[in-house]
């Protein structure tokens, strides 16, 4: 089994959804960066999802470009997000998904890039301006080295194109709660319950909701209706909060993630 | 010239893009899922809109009468005389309402955003010229208007914001990144994941997904159209050669169009080359750049090694941009649109010379052009035909080039 498909497992076993959290590889720094990872994992973080930065996000909110950015601006390359990756599996098993643009993945060669990512122990791929279309290349070097694709379903998304998503996707569905881009709103929106259910009728994977949600009790409000829950800006912004004091980066995500993970627990 | 190269047989030029908006390997679509179904309508829309005697007729009316088309085709006898050597012709886009090109597509796609029904309009603008085209139509048909423009060009081009914010528009300005073209698509396209039921976004240049590329070519069709039969009854043939300035390259892409299978017109775009071919320094995407994705299609773009975008300069905001039309990437492959690219410097001379020589101040996009046709016609035999898409007019640019010329206004 795969370390992707282990986590949605013992979730579900435990009768809780999975717990995902994002953050920006190498926000603000990396060192930083990698003490904030393990932070994540050791604080009830199921899956890691690790924005690769890109210089033009424009699926992101404001709080993630500057995340990107920030992490750019401190020297990360690819191969710096590749040696965070290694890193943080010297001390974890747990699975570690990139969040990235196709022209990062692009530049030097599809099937290298994958091959790279495998090898630095990244368990899956989410590229998001690569819709289904386009994506045979990126699906056949997943497939070939072993990594997950995981694909967005979008509230816009007909039912039709569910199924041709769900086609492409092999390690989980990420159903972006709403229109829009990345960061925290103040209400989860209404309508997840009949999207998890229209994509679980047309897949056995784990679907994943995420976008705008940043409160425990939003947490535990989507955690009831589905797989998996991403909070993402809610972190990054713990980290916006304390640049000017890095190292009170470290305790204030931890605990953020504490306190967002026991959401994830069905009642 | 590479009178050398060996170009590939003919192509019907209307079988491109396919039906996935790929023009051979470049192209195609590339953007979050919450997009994908809106540009599946759009380009059903636009399938049908196309294809309506009722939508091309209004259309027609107005650019006639909205955007006071034709534009004429202005033979450039001083210009002629200042080279020795090729007859110039322009084709005068900077006498259309608005001040450029710019208005063809964005009437269209109004009309287009009308008949599907949608109340809001947004668009990005570099230069201004498309966002001054764009609030003009949304003026006309009454549609809310948000145009996104990087804080670096707002400055640049203030008369053009002002210009906009005249005729209703809203003007966003956007500080991320370097602050120009780049940054403003990319908030644009924000804008647009987050209100897309309602939205139609008027993208300005023949770039972006499918079906962006095709759609903004084809409303700029009528260029080359009436060029052909402009120089038809002026000279009784076709030029020898056409050239026109390439940022996105919607004007270029318009203006050759009609003319891609006549084998013995020679057809250049010209780029910017700022201060001069060095990584940053300029936006000649052919001169450095490679095959990537960028903002919803893969053509070429100035990246570095990780596939980071990379910064580009131009003293025009209208080319400052680091991707190319997908359509010209493929007609570059097969050689049968050559490309150059002209500098800052040589830009702001020829920008002078034509004003003096010929009582027109081109923009400082269209000058790329003038600063590359004026080179060829010198090349060229007195019997030779050239003719040069002046795609929009200078009146925005002077106080920029005040500034640079050290005249205080």
């Amino acid at each position: 089994m795969s370390r992707l498909a282990a986590a949605f497992a013992l979730a579900r076993a435990q009768n809780r959804a999975a717990f995902v959290a994002y953050v920006c590889a190498g926000d603000p720094d990396f060192d930083t960066s990698l003490a904030v990872g393990r932070a994540l994992l050791a604080n009830g973080v199921d899956v890691l999802e690790l924005g690769v930065p890109f210089s033009d996000p424009l699926a992101d909110g404001l709080t993630n470009q500057l995340a990107a950015q920030r992490a750019l601006e401190s020297g990360m390359t690819a191969g710096r997000v590749f040696e965070l990756v290694r890193r943080l599996r010297e001390t974890s098993e747990a699975p570690i998904i990139f969040y990235t643009y196709y022209n990062l993945v692009f530049a030097n060669g599809v099937a290298a890039y994958v091959q790279a990512a495998k090898d630095a122990g990244v368990d899956g791929i989410l590229t998001l301006d690569l819709p289904p279309e386009e994506a045979g290349e990126m699906a056949a070097a997943c497939r070939a080295h072993g990594v997950d694709t995981v694909c967005i379903v979008a509230p816009t998304t007909p039912d039709a194109r569910i199924a041709k998503i769900a086609a492409a996707a092999t390690g989980f569905i990420y159903y972006v709660s709403r229109e829009g881009v990345t960061g925290v709103r103040d209400q989860v929106a209404g309508n997840i319950p009949e999207a998890v259910a229209r994509i679980r009728a047309q897949t056995a994977l784990p679907v994943v909701v995420g976008f705008g949600i940043g409160t425990r009790g939003q947490v535990a409000e989507v955690a009831a209706q589905a797989d998996g829950v991403v909070v993402g800006s809610a972190l990054v912004n713990c980290i916006r909060d304390n640049l000017a004091n890095r190292a009170a980066i470290v305790p204030a995500i931890a605990a953020r993630a504490a306190d967002l993970s026991a959401g994830v627990k069905r009642a | 010239m590479p009178t050398a190269v060996t170009v590939a047989p003919p192509l019907d030029r209307l079988s491109l893009p396919d039906a996935g908006g790929h023009f051979g390997r470049y192209g195609g679509v590339f953007v979050p899922e919450t997009l994908m179904t809106a540009l599946e309508e759009l380009g059903a829309a636009y399938d049908a809109a196309r294809k309506d005697p009722a939508f091309q007729g209004e259309l027609r009316a107005q650019l006639k009468h909205f955007a006071g088309r034709p534009s004429p085709l202005y033979f450039a006898e001083r210009l002629t005389q200042h080279c020795g050597g090729a007859k110039i012709y322009l084709k005068r886009e900077d006498t259309l309402h608005t001040g450029a090109h710019k208005i063809n597509n964005a009437l269209g796609q109004a009309i287009l955003a009308k008949r599907m029904g949608k109340q809001r309009i947004i668009a990005e603008t570099g230069a201004g010229q498309h966002g001054v085209a764009t609030a003009a139509v949304c003026a006309k048909f009454g549609f809310e208007c948000v145009i996104y423009m990087g804080a670096v060009d707002m400055e640049r081009q203030a008369l053009n914001v002002f210009r906009m914010r005249l005729m209703g528009a809203e003007v966003r300005g956007v500080e991320a990144g370097q602050k120009t073209l780049k940054e403003a698509i990319n908030e644009a396209m924000r804008d647009w994941v987050t209100n897309v039921r309602g939205t139609h976004y008027i993208l300005g240049s023949a770039l972006g997904s499918h079906p962006y590329p095709m759609m903004v070519r084809d409303f700029h069709r009528v260029i080359g159209q009436e060029t052909r039969e402009q120089i038809l009854a002026a000279e009784g043939r076709l030029p020898d050669e056409m050239i026109a300035c390439v940022g996105g390259g919607s004007n270029a892409i318009g203006f050759f169009f009609d003319f891609l299978e006549e084998a013995n017109v020679r057809l250049i775009g010209v780029e910017a080359g700022g201060r001069g071919i060095r990584r940053g320094d300029h936006a000649a995407r052919f001169e450095g750049g490679k095959l990537g994705v960028l903002q919803g299609c893969k053509t070429y773009i100035l990246q570095d090694t990780d596939g980071q975008i990379e910064l580009t300069h131009s003293v025009s905001a209208g080319l400052d941009y680091a991707a190319i039309g997908p359509e010209h990437a493929f007609y570059r492959d097969r050689n049968r649109i050559d490309y150059a690219y002209a500098c800052d410097d040589e830009v702001l001379e020829v920008f002078q010379l034509c004003s003096r020589l010929e009582g027109i101040i081109p923009a400082l996009e269209s000058t790329h052009a003038l600063v590359h046709g004026l080179k060829r016609a010198k090349q060229m035999r007195k019997d030779e035909i050239l003719v040069i898409n002046l795609s929009g007019r200078g009146d925005k640019d002077v106080n920029q080039v005040a500034k640079m010329l050290g005249v205080k206004l």
